[in-house]
């Protein structure tokens, strides 16, 4: 019995199932990964950076990655680290090994968020549609990510090429987001009518 | 058709439309508005006015319309009312009808207040709705009700969808008439990111309704077609059509309606029929133009007597001519562009009666010219017909009063007192506004947010210097908004100016006031008797005018009242306009639907409902659900056949007796980390933390720095550095901010930091005498027998495969774990814990148990038995207070002597004497039923149940100095009667707590 392999549930699995998804807005659910927070001071910092194998941006609101492995700036002394493909214990238990020795927090949160992302010409239109920040490739640039809102529920929100934003939402936050997002994007359903406001 | 031109305009003839008015069926043409259908079908008399129920006609060509509100819509759930006949776009089908009457538009029961309108003064409602009281119920708030509003709220759900979104410019050009487009041309040369919008299906504004004006040499309408397509081409320019700019709120945010599928009609489109966009820009232009203003005189209300710019508007742009034979009333030159345009279209000017006592300039040459009869010194001081207008009455004025009048026939009356610049938008930015003496008008004066006017909206009435004006405000913009500032355009314009000429207020009439009515404000029927009278009764501020008389309190928020309200009290109370003040403006600007102010937050999407990775399991096997803040948890399992109480006493059963598994996976979590991680703990709770051992438990109680319970939970030290803290299901949030506020703002030197886990684990309490049993062959790597894993452990290893943080742990009273497991594995662990009880009948139980099992035992839920007012002491928990603490949040406020009161409110249980009596929870406690009403209340109860193991009823109540009157015998008031109660322990079942054990 205690062999039965449990099976990890996404909870976007039955709202991602049935939507449409319009070429100049398409939504998808993102591969789990593996991701851990990350919080201390500088001399811990670097130690972080060189056991996870990417380097941690000093500047607010930016991400940086290397190969399937991201480090996202949340605050000043915080940053979600996250590595497609790899199991989280692993990658928890060889961190903190190597972090034995300072004083700071690394804590596996995988499990807590969904990842989607968005493409296409519209995507910061339908963003826009609760997430109030000024998305334009200027204010809002490739490389980018904050910790933000969209309609009633906060999410993290990163940009990676000029089409496709990567959203990080708490699992049981998630299906609404996607609700909202696939709402908004409903009117690229009907190119007939649809009038484009950019 | 008569009253159609055959040729010109904006309307496309080889596009006919049909369309149903109060049932009657009409045709008109795409580009045509309602009113500009039915003006062009000869129908004028579209609506009851709303206190006396006067006929009325349609006044004007925009959102100014008073008078002209209609209900449109043939299905219940797209009907919308009181929407303005100007602003309705035609499309086949539409269905429309008239409000305000009854039976019919043209015969109307409620027209007999019109007969007994002296009895229906200002302030009559102050006046007549006073005694008796008990009136009010039965006869005034009906009646009032009644008579409120002109249309009918649908009932039926809206069927259409409706969205927000966010916007980014750095300009933003509100209106598009000629200083809008130039200014949003300037913007947009300038290379800044521009938002225009305008109210209307087409940008131009009055240069839609242009005959003779030429831009840079072209007809005025080539310029606006190429324009257009300049900022078309531009991909740093966003136009909005249909779009009103309703709200400005602080810092350059405003509030954008756009109409995107009303002019369809019901055609099936993905689109939503409403688009918000709530928009920030660096840089706001305001174009929003001018609004007419009606002439004050007597019997000025009567369909037929309209705005003489709306005239034009409705033959030059819409090809439909509102009468055959024309008077003029007027104060201005505006009114002679009209009549001589009017005529050239085919209507007789009859006479032009101009209060002026010498109009003079190129208009009034031209109109002479044309052998229009201008009559300066004149006035009309009365009207004649009782669905339309038929005969108009002028006299001349000398010696500040009317002389006899001449009567003329006429099917159509023009009136233009000038143009009131619109500064609705302005205002409402808190920019001061400033009386410009000359223009007799208020203009926009400093600005607070980052704006500028340009245009009819701030005085400059002229095409050329209008489009000059919004270039120049375009560049300013851009400039300001760190644009290229494009190259200077000097505009060429041939355009007769119009002057500044204006009248405000009511010109002298034939007769005395105080007989005849001249309306001031045509929605919410205001006379300027009713104003006189206000004055008259001592109200001497606009504001105090405005809330007696209702003067510019309709839909349409006095567009068209305003002015002459104050110009009236101006000339009753001798003082000067700018003296009278001026009442404020307020959002929306136009009347904005509830739909697209709620967008896409209803149905499923109206708040994000929380679920566990469980959930699911739950719905399959029955569960109901409450609503616990924002998540969805299982309130109970009933079987077939079985209500809330049959369920829960079987949960409870199977829990004391065998073993229950039920879902805490929305409990707050934080982890706690750093070396100082227990000297923070130390200082958020009350407890003490220091000696807990890694791999224990501990309760924890978390108050404010008042003093009072804010939070409870369980904590487990993991190792040395790293605490797993829970919370409250609805606290979570709470308090993490508070511990994050504290360790920012206060104790920045400690080392450690939090994260929330709420999300990363599920948690799956398992409670029961056989729960070990349970438990046993599912994990690995744990030992969880009596010796290695006592109450109030934790060990970290695996159950079926996954890891898991197990808690030994119960709020029930009986041996319990508590199974942490990643949350996406949630359900499959919980399956196999079920599969595995199954040979011990194991149960699952809703949060209904939960709460009856840990109230026989005493255990205390905070917002349930603590209300914010309540400490550690209260409630029984002085033991969890760190005796030797130097200090933690709310030590120094536990201090204060009132914090040790022995007659506070302290927890106890009650025993109703009859055992069968389950006391209502918020019930209050008593010492003695038989003292009058109010009672001297004494407590009240806070937890109340039906406890299956004891096979009676059980509750929890705080009562003042509680502790000292167990044993004696209290009651509680019912609506049943007084029910007497023993005072008890607050504990119920295993006060031993033998059964923790097992």
């Amino acid at each position: 019995m205690a062999e039965a392999t449990i099976v990890r549930v996404n909870s976007l699995a039955a709202v991602s199932r049935d939507s449409a998804n319009p070429p100049r807005a398409s939504l998808a659910v993102l591969p789990d990964a593996a991701k851990l927070v990350f919080r201390g001071r500088p001399p811990s910092v670097g130690a972080a950076a060189e056991a996870f194998g990417v380097e941690l941006p000093q500047t607010a609101n930016r991400f940086s990655e290397a190969g399937p492995r991201k480090a996202y700036w949340l605050g000043p002394d915080e940053w979600l680290l996250e590595a497609i493909g790899q199991d989280s214990s692993e990658l928890f238990s060889a961190m903190a090994e190597r972090l034995a020795s300072h004083s700071c927090s690394l804590v596996d949160v995988s499990h807590r968020s969904d990842s989607m992302e968005i493409r296409g010409p519209m995507s910061e239109y339908v963003l826009n549609h609760g997430c109030p920040l000024d998305l334009s490739e200027r204010a809002f640039p490739i490389g980018m990510c904050t910790r933000t809102i969209l309609g009633k529920s906060p999410i993290i929100l990163s940009r990676t090429e000029r089409e496709v934003f990567h959203l990080d939402v708490w699992r049981s936050f998630s299906p609404y987001v996607w609700l909202l997002l696939d709402d908004a994007r409903r009117e690229f359903l009907d190119d007939e009518s649809a009038r484009s406001p950019t | 058709m008569r009253y159609r031109l055959p040729a010109g305009g904006r309307i496309d003839r080889d596009k006919p439309m049909s369309f149903h008015f109060d049932g009657k069926k009409y045709s008109g043409f795409a580009g045509d508005t309602l009113a500009s259908a039915l003006i062009a079908n000869g129908v004028h008399l579209v609506g009851r006015s709303f206190k006396y129920h006067r006929p009325r006609g349609i006044m004007s060509a925009g959102a100014d319309e008073p008078n002209a509100l209609v209900g449109v819509g043939n299905e219940e759930s797209r009907y919308t009312p009181n929407l303005r006949a100007t602003q309705v776009e035609l499309y086949d089908g539409l269905v429309a009808e008239s409000q305000n009457r009854w039976p019919s538009l043209s015969l109307d029961f409620s027209g007999a207040n019109d007969l007994f309108s002296r009895f229906l003064p200002a302030g009559f409602y102050y006046k007549t709705f006073m005694w008796p009281a008990s009136a009010w119920k039965k006869l005034y708030e009906p009646m009032i009700r009644r008579a409120a509003g002109l249309g009918r709220a649908p009932d039926a759900a809206d069927a259409d969808r409706y969205t927000q979104v966010y916007g980014h410019c750095d300009v933003l050009v509100v209106g598009a008439g000629p200083a809008g487009l130039a200014a949003a041309l300037a913007a947009a040369r300038s290379g800044v990111r521009v938002f225009v919008c305008d109210e209307q299906d087409q940008m131009g504004g009055s240069l839609l309704s242009e005959r003779e004006a030429t831009i840079d040499g072209q007809a005025a309408a080539d310029w606006l077609e190429q324009t257009i397509q300049e900022l078309k081409s531009r991909t740093n320019v966003v136009l909005l059509p249909r779009t009103t700019a309703f709200g400005w709120y602080p810092h350059n945010f405003l509030g954008l309606c756009e109409r995107v599928t009303d002019h369809l009609g019901p055609a099936i489109t993905k689109q939503p029929r409403e688009r918000m966009w709530q928009v920030r820009a660096r840089e706001v232009v305001l174009a929003t133009g001018a609004i007419e203003r009606p002439m004050v005189f007597p019997g000025n209300d009567r369909p037929g007597i309209m705005m003489a710019e709306a005239a034009r508007t409705y033959a030059n742009r819409y090809g439909a001519l509102p009468g055959t034979r024309a008077v003029v009333f007027t104060a201005c030159d505006g009114a002679y562009r009209a009549a001589l345009e009017l005529k050239s279209a085919g209507i007789e000017i009859t006479a032009i009666a101009d209060v002026r006592s010498n109009p003079n300039g190129r208009w009034i040459e031209r109109a002479r010219a044309a052998g229009i009869d201008v009559r300066p010194s004149t006035v009309v001081t009365g009207t004649y017909g009782r669905l339309h207008i038929s005969h108009v009455d002028v006299a001349r004025i000398s010696g500040g009063s009317a002389g006899h009048p001449e009567t003329f026939a006429c099917d159509l009356l023009l009136m233009l007192a000038g143009f009131t610049p619109s500064v609705h938008l302005f205002s409402q930015s808190r920019g001061k506004l400033v009386y410009d003496e000359d223009l007799k008008a208020y203009l926009p004066g400093e600005s607070v947010e980052r704006e500028r006017s340009v245009g009819g909206c701030r005085g400059v009435f002229d095409l050329s210097t209008s489009l000059a004006d919004g270039f120049a405000g375009g560049l300013s913009a851009a400039k300001a908004a760190g644009g290229t500032v494009a190259a200077e355009h000097k505009f060429s314009v041939f355009a007769q100016s119009l002057g500044r000429d204006g009248f405000v207020g009511a010109p002298p009439s034939g007769g005395g006031s105080r007989r005849t009515r001249a309306w001031v404000d045509f929605q919410n029927d205001v006379t300027a008797k009713d104003i006189e009278l206000a004055t008259r009764e001592g109200f001497r501020s606009i504001e105090h005018v405005k809330r007696y008389t209702t003067t510019g309190m309709a839909t349409d928020q006095g567009k068209t009242s305003n002015m002459n309200a104050l110009g009236i009290v101006s000339q009753t109370l001798a003082l000067p306009v700018s003296k009278v003040g001026l009442t404020t403006f307020r959002p929306p600007y136009t009347p904005t639907t509830f739909g697209a102010f709620a967008g896409q937050s209803r149905g499923e999407l109206f708040d994000p409902v929380r679920k566990t990775s469980i959930h699911e399991w739950a719905r399959e096997n029955g569960a109901v659900f409450e609503d616990v803040s924002l998540w969805k948890r299982a309130h109970y399992f009933p079987r077939p056949g079985e209500d809330i109480h049959a369920a829960v006493r079987r949960e409870c059963k199977a829990t004391r007796e065998s073993v229950g598994i039920f879902d805490a996976s929305t409990l707050g979590k934080i982890e706690v980390v750093g070396k100082d991680a227990a000297e923070f703990m130390n200082r958020m709770y009350t407890n003490a933390w220091t000696k807990l051992e890694p791999g224990r438990l501990r309760y924890g109680v978390m108050l404010r720095e008042d003093g009072f319970i804010m939070d409870d939970g369980v904590v487990g030290r993991m190792s040395p550095d790293r605490f797993h803290v829970t919370t409250t299901t609805g606290g979570a949030t709470r308090v993490l901010a508070l511990m994050e506020d504290y360790l920012q703002t206060e104790w920045s030197d400690l080392d450690v930091w939090l994260t929330s886990t709420t999300e990363q684990w599920a948690v799956i309490a398992v409670q029961g005498p056989n729960a070990r049993k349970v438990l046993e062959p599912l994990v690995q790597g744990i030992d969880i027998s009596q010796q290695a894993m006592p109450h109030m452990s934790v060990q970290e290893g695996r159950i079926c495969g996954v890891p898991t943080r197990l808690f030994r742990v119960s709020f029930t009273g009986e041996l319990g774990f508590e199974v942490n497991v990643p949350m996406g594995y949630g359900r499959g662990v919980w399956e196999a814990i079920c599969a595995a009880g199954r040979e011990f009948g194991i149960t699952p139980y809703g949060t209904e148990t939960m709460h009856v099992l840990r109230a026989e035992k005493g255990y205390i839920i905070v917002g349930q038995e603590t209300d914010g007012t309540v400490t550690p002491d209260d409630v029984g928990l002085a033991w969890a207070i760190g005796k030797t603490k130097k200090d933690f949040v709310g030590k120094r406020s536990l201090a204060r002597p009132a914090m040790s009161r022995s007659d506070r409110k302290q927890l106890v249980g009650l025993l109703t004497v009859d055992p069968k009596i389950v006391l209502e929870e918020g019930a209050q406690v008593v010492a003695d039923p038989s003292e009058p009403v109010p009672m001297t209340m004494i407590g009240h109860v806070t937890s109340s149940y039906w406890s299956a193991a004891l096979d009676r009823s059980i509750a929890l109540a705080l009562v003042q100095g509680g502790r000292a009157r167990i044993g004696s015998r209290l009651s509680v008031p019912m609506p049943s009667g007084p029910v007497t109660v023993e005072v008890v322990q607050p504990i119920f079942y295993d006060p031993e707590g033998k059964r923790l054990d097992g």
